[in-house]
């Protein structure tokens, strides 16, 4: 709640949580390390890190690079030898971990449920080590279940094995957030079940996210995962040194160095096009009759119309058939027999690179763009596609650019304030012996 | 005599003999599931301490019992001292080894789970790595239970109670017309009570051993 350094913070967010209501706490890591006594290199070197109020910030990099190790550290569950954590602005480096932990949400691969307890009483665990009353536990446990999406009345009293992976790993998430803690760590959650599931929770905690808005640090080793759930992805190298830490679009587009490029890996461009909807690029209009129409005035349309082509639209308006010049000549007439019936359309929510998927299978190459009752909105061609593509591309660049220019701003700023303060507190320094 | 004539006149000898070798097993069970569970506890997280303490107790086992209760009279006297410590050791081995073995097998991911949800050592030991190690250690104590059965028995040699005074006395009268009838009548009898004893704990592993786990 109290976040002092304001003026620093801000910058980088904009895109992350900024004009959501948060209920997350800002996480702070100031040059956090790990050092395991007999290694030479620290598996954590200094990580520097700010986590806003309700932004969901992934961690991602090869096995080893010390993600996990990081994650850890915040719910002390690995001990830091050197730095400082911070939630909402306290220090909590050295309070007691049990009672810290209580307020951290803390969800694992394979979901970590205690197979001896009842899906209730898993959930229920958290609530009742904090001391809420029987009465507000149960309420708390069937909230949480559907929450998760899991009918409390069948799920309620059994037991882990009884349930899928995918339904694990929900009561797993439900378990972590009942005591509703302002803070989530995952650590690779979904590592363990198969894609599809993996996918269905992918959604599910981009949903439940946009409800909470809680302050989750997610860990993983699958960058399309990172992409698609992160406000913010810091991308790690080994001892956890950050090579990039920013919007999934900027680091797409413009990744700090080969490292984050291999990272990314091929299909870059690919990838940006899953982080825009289609209602985001221009759609061209197209020459439309409906079927009710008299069959002169579709041939005068056809005419004049520069395309040779034209969409018909049933009654209600949706898309129904394409019809060239010709195509009624041919069919005598007909509308019923005449044209190619329109067999895929895309959303103004779906993806580009759905938008794109159907256009590369449409013979003519372009695909019509439904609303929400699956009325004719417009038409999105290859054309249209690629420019926008490009344009999207050239203005991330310079949002990238812009973006770099007040980081090193923001940095340089804060580095002054820190030797600053340092100064000021130089004569009652005891904290700092641990550096030593 | 037939050894049935043999059991109707010596009922009352035979039960409450029986009665003694139950009640001087169950005791030292219970002493020895105690101590067990807890030197299991104190050094299942060290590799060291916890091989010094099966290795201790496999020792222990060794010894021959007839040896150990003859080493603990010159100590403790005659009687029920030496039987109940004779006891008491050689039920630990099963329950310690299990004990470790039960709560080194604890999956890590729920222990760190455990842990991350904010428990605190205690609670991490009573809620979730006992009852998950409970099943092995139930284990140990029913494999104790049947040694000791037997074991018991030769507490009679230090005039202990139980079901081996029975065989003692015959295998001292060999030849006489009750020998036979009192080593079988003591021998049948502590099988019985081993029977008995074991389905008591499928009774108790039933009851005990959370659904969730049950194989």
């Amino acid at each position: 709640m109290s976040e002092t350094s304001a003026g620093v913070t801000e910058a980088p967010q904009e895109r992350g949580g900024a004009g959501r209501e948060a209920t997350g706490a800002t996480i702070r890591l100031e040059s956090l390390t790990k050092r395991y006594p007999g290694s030479a290199d620290p598996a954590v070197d200094s990580v520097n890190m700010e986590i806003n109020a309700g932004e969901l910030v992934v961690l991602v990099g090869p096995s080893g690079c010390g993600k996990s190790t990081t994650l850890k550290m915040i719910n002390r569950l690995i001990e830091p030898t050197g730095g400082r954590i911070r939630i909402g602005g306290e220090d909590v480096t050295h309070m007691d971990p049990v009672k810290l932990r209580r307020k951290i949400g803390y969800a694992i691969q394979s979901s970590g449920l205690f197979p001896h307890m009842t899906v209730a009483q898993n959930i229920g665990l958290v609530p009742k080590m904090v001391g809420w009353s029987k009465v507000r536990v149960a309420e708390r446990i069937e909230e949480m279940l559907d929450l998760v999406g899991l009918d409390a009345g069948e799920f309620h009293g059994r037991y882990p094995r009884q349930l899928s992976g995918g339904q694990q790993q929900r009561v797993g998430v439900a378990r972590a957030l009942a005591a509703d803690p302002p803070v989530l760590l995952m650590d690779e959650p979904f590592g363990a079940v198969d894609p599809i599931t993996r996918d269905h929770l992918q959604d599910e905690l981009i949903r439940l996210q946009h409800e909470l808005h809680k302050t989750i640090v997610f860990v993983t080793h699958d960058f399309d995962e990172a992409i698609k759930l992160g406000d913010r992805i810091a991308v790690l190298r080994e001892q956890s040194h950050i090579a990039q830490f920013d919007t999934p679009e900027a680091i797409l587009t413009n990744p700090a160095d080969d490292f984050v490029s291999g990272f990314v890996g091929a299909g870059a461009a690919l990838k940006r096009l899953n982080l825009t909807r289609v209602r985001d690029v221009e759609i061209t209009d197209y020459p439309t009759v409906t079927v009710d129409d008299p069959l002169q005035e579709i041939f005068n349309k056809i005419r004049a119309s520069g395309t040779n082509e034209i969409l018909l639209l049933d009654r209600r308006g949706r898309p129904y058939k394409w019809l060239r010049r010709g195509d009624l000549m041919r069919a005598r007439g007909s509308l019923a027999r005449a044209g190619t019936l329109v067999n895929d359309t895309v959303t103004r929510d779906a993806t580009l690179r759905d938008a794109l998927e159907a256009v590369l299978t449409d013979n003519a190459g372009r695909v019509v763009v439904t609303g929400r009752r699956g009325e004719y909105t417009g038409v999105v061609d290859m054309e249209t596609l690629m420019n926008s593509v490009q344009e999207m591309l050239e203005a991330d660049r310079l949002d990238a650019m812009e973006h770099q220019h007040e980081l090193e701003e923001a940095r340089s700023e804060q580095t002054r304030h820190e030797q600053e303060g340092r100064e000021g507190a130089a004569g009652a320094a005891g904290g700092g012996e641990a550096k030593a | 005599m037939n050894f049935w004539e043999y059991l109707g006149s010596r009922h009352q000898q035979l039960l409450a003999d029986a009665f003694q070798h139950a009640s001087a097993v169950f005791q030292c069970m219970v002493v020895a599931t105690v101590a067990g569970v807890v030197i299991g506890v104190v050094t299942y997280r060290s590799d060291w301490a916890g091989n010094l303490a099966t290795i201790t107790t496999a020792t222990l086992l060794t010894i021959p019992s007839l040896a150990m209760i003859g080493l603990l009279i010159p100590v403790v006297g005659l009687g029920v001292p030496p039987t109940v410590i004779a006891l008491t050791l050689y039920g630990l081995l099963p329950i310690v080894r299990n004990s470790i073995v039960g709560l080194r097998g604890v999956d890590p991911s729920l222990v760190d789970a455990a842990t991350g949800i904010g428990m605190s050592r205690l609670a991490r030991l009573v809620r979730v790595e006992l009852p998950l190690a409970w099943p092995p250690i139930l284990t140990g104590i029913r494999v104790s239970t049947q040694m000791l059965m037997g074991i018991a028995a030769i507490a009679a040699y230090a005039s202990g109670p139980g079901l081996g005074n029975e065989i003692f006395r015959g295998i001292a009268s060999l030849g006489s017309k009750n020998a036979l009838n009192q080593v079988l009548a003591g021998t049948l009898g502590i099988i019985v009570l081993a029977l008995l004893f074991d389905a008591a704990y499928v009774l108790i592993g039933r009851l005990t051993i959370p659904r969730g786990i049950r194989v």
